[in-house]
């Protein structure tokens, strides 16, 4: 039997460009971007897979979400993570860790981004994880 | 264990837990249709029991899920289920599963923003499945590899027959699979790595 058949496309042209990210991003060289040092300045851009770690000094009167959410990243955890332990949807996640973060309660470990092609160095270094699995 | 009370929500267990060295994450998403084997395949490789978000479907969701006239609103709720993979110390691996179908696809806008790229899993069975999900990569730009889970049933095709009617280019690798088993689901990602190690050489050569 003949399987059906596809027509392969192309990339499309792309929408506007999102509003260009400060400093650190722009640097091809770096391998990690480790984002946030203080609360207040982040923008919220919170992706899947940005890494939570709650600050040392645990706030005085947190909300019932923020608590838990506060015992979860005592070790860092990624915003997925967070969601599935919580059991909120990524959405409300982002709109639960935005005030965190704008109140200092947590920093974020921003992920790293594919560029136009992914940093080499950093496919090497998966490579060589996936090959100790 | 203590009962700590009503509030108390489950977290990652003790050995779940990323070490604080843990500083960015990377993260590949597998795509598929309906019972191809994604959560198989992340399940297989992941260090820890794969966990699940939910999104819900609102806005987003008008005009592309058909609600077939009726005009009730209801919310949708979606699962994407995702392992984790620890790369170094540093760096940790995420695999996001997510449907291919088109009414899912309000899920892919955080998804594949800066995603290293995707494996598009297939059922030779239902092959025409993934056409939609193949071409919506394509114009988003999120390079690929394309893994054919083997279901016993299903018919083999040569991987020159599957090309020619998937119409892939040449280098877009075609690797068969057996997503239960955590070797052959390696073998998948590794495929996808170095696919996308070249295209990072062409692009700028060492």
């Amino acid at each position: 039997m003949t399987p059906p058949k596809r027509q392969r496309r192309r990339p499309k042209e792309k929408p506007a460009p999102p509003p260009p990210q400060t400093g650190k991003q722009k640097n091809p060289e770096r391998l990690f971007v480790v984002a946030g040092p203080d609360g207040g300045e982040r923008d919220g851009d919170l992706d899947l897979v940005t890494l939570i770690v709650a600050r040392a000094d645990p706030p005085p009167s947190p909300t019932p979400e923020q608590s838990a959410l506060l015992r979860l990243c005592t070790a860092p955890l990624s915003v997925a993570e967070l969601s599935a332990y919580l059991n909120l949807p990524f959405s409300m996640m982002t709109v639960l860790l935005t005030d965190m973060l704008t109140a200092g309660l947590v920093t974020a470990r921003n992920p790293i981004v594919r560029q136009t092609v992914a940093d080499r160095s950093i496919l090497e270094a998966v490579m060589h994880g996936l090959q100790r699995l | 264990m203590d009962f700590k009370g009503s509030d108390t929500v489950p977290g990652p267990r003790t050995e779940d837990q990323l070490p604080h060295t843990a500083e960015a994450a990377v993260k590949i998403v597998i795509v598929g249709g309906f019972g191809v084997g994604k959560t198989t395949m992340v399940g297989s490789v992941s260090e820890i029991r794969p966990l699940t978000t939910e999104e819900t479907m609102t806005q987003a969701g008008i005009g592309v899920d058909d609600n077939f006239g009726s005009d009730t609103k209801t919310a949708t709720t979606v699962a994407m289920d995702f392992g984790r993979i620890s790369i170094t110390e540093q760096l940790v691996l995420y695999l996001f599963g997510t449907p291919g179908q088109e009414r899912f696809w309000f899920l892919w806008n955080g998804l594949f923003d800066g995603a290293l790229g995707a494996v598009v899993l297939i059922d030779t069975r239902r092959l025409e499945v993934s056409f939609d999900v193949m071409g919506r990569l394509e114009e988003r730009g999120v390079p690929f590899v394309v893994a054919v889970n083997t279901f016993p049933d299903a018919p083999r095709y040569p991987v020159d027959e599957l090309r020619t009617a998937l119409d892939l280019p040449e280098e877009i690798p075609i690797i068969e699979c057996d997503v239960r088993r955590r070797a052959s689901s390696r073998d998948v990602l590794m495929t996808l790595l170095q696919f996308l190690h070249a295209l990072a050489m062409a692009k700028a050569p060492a």
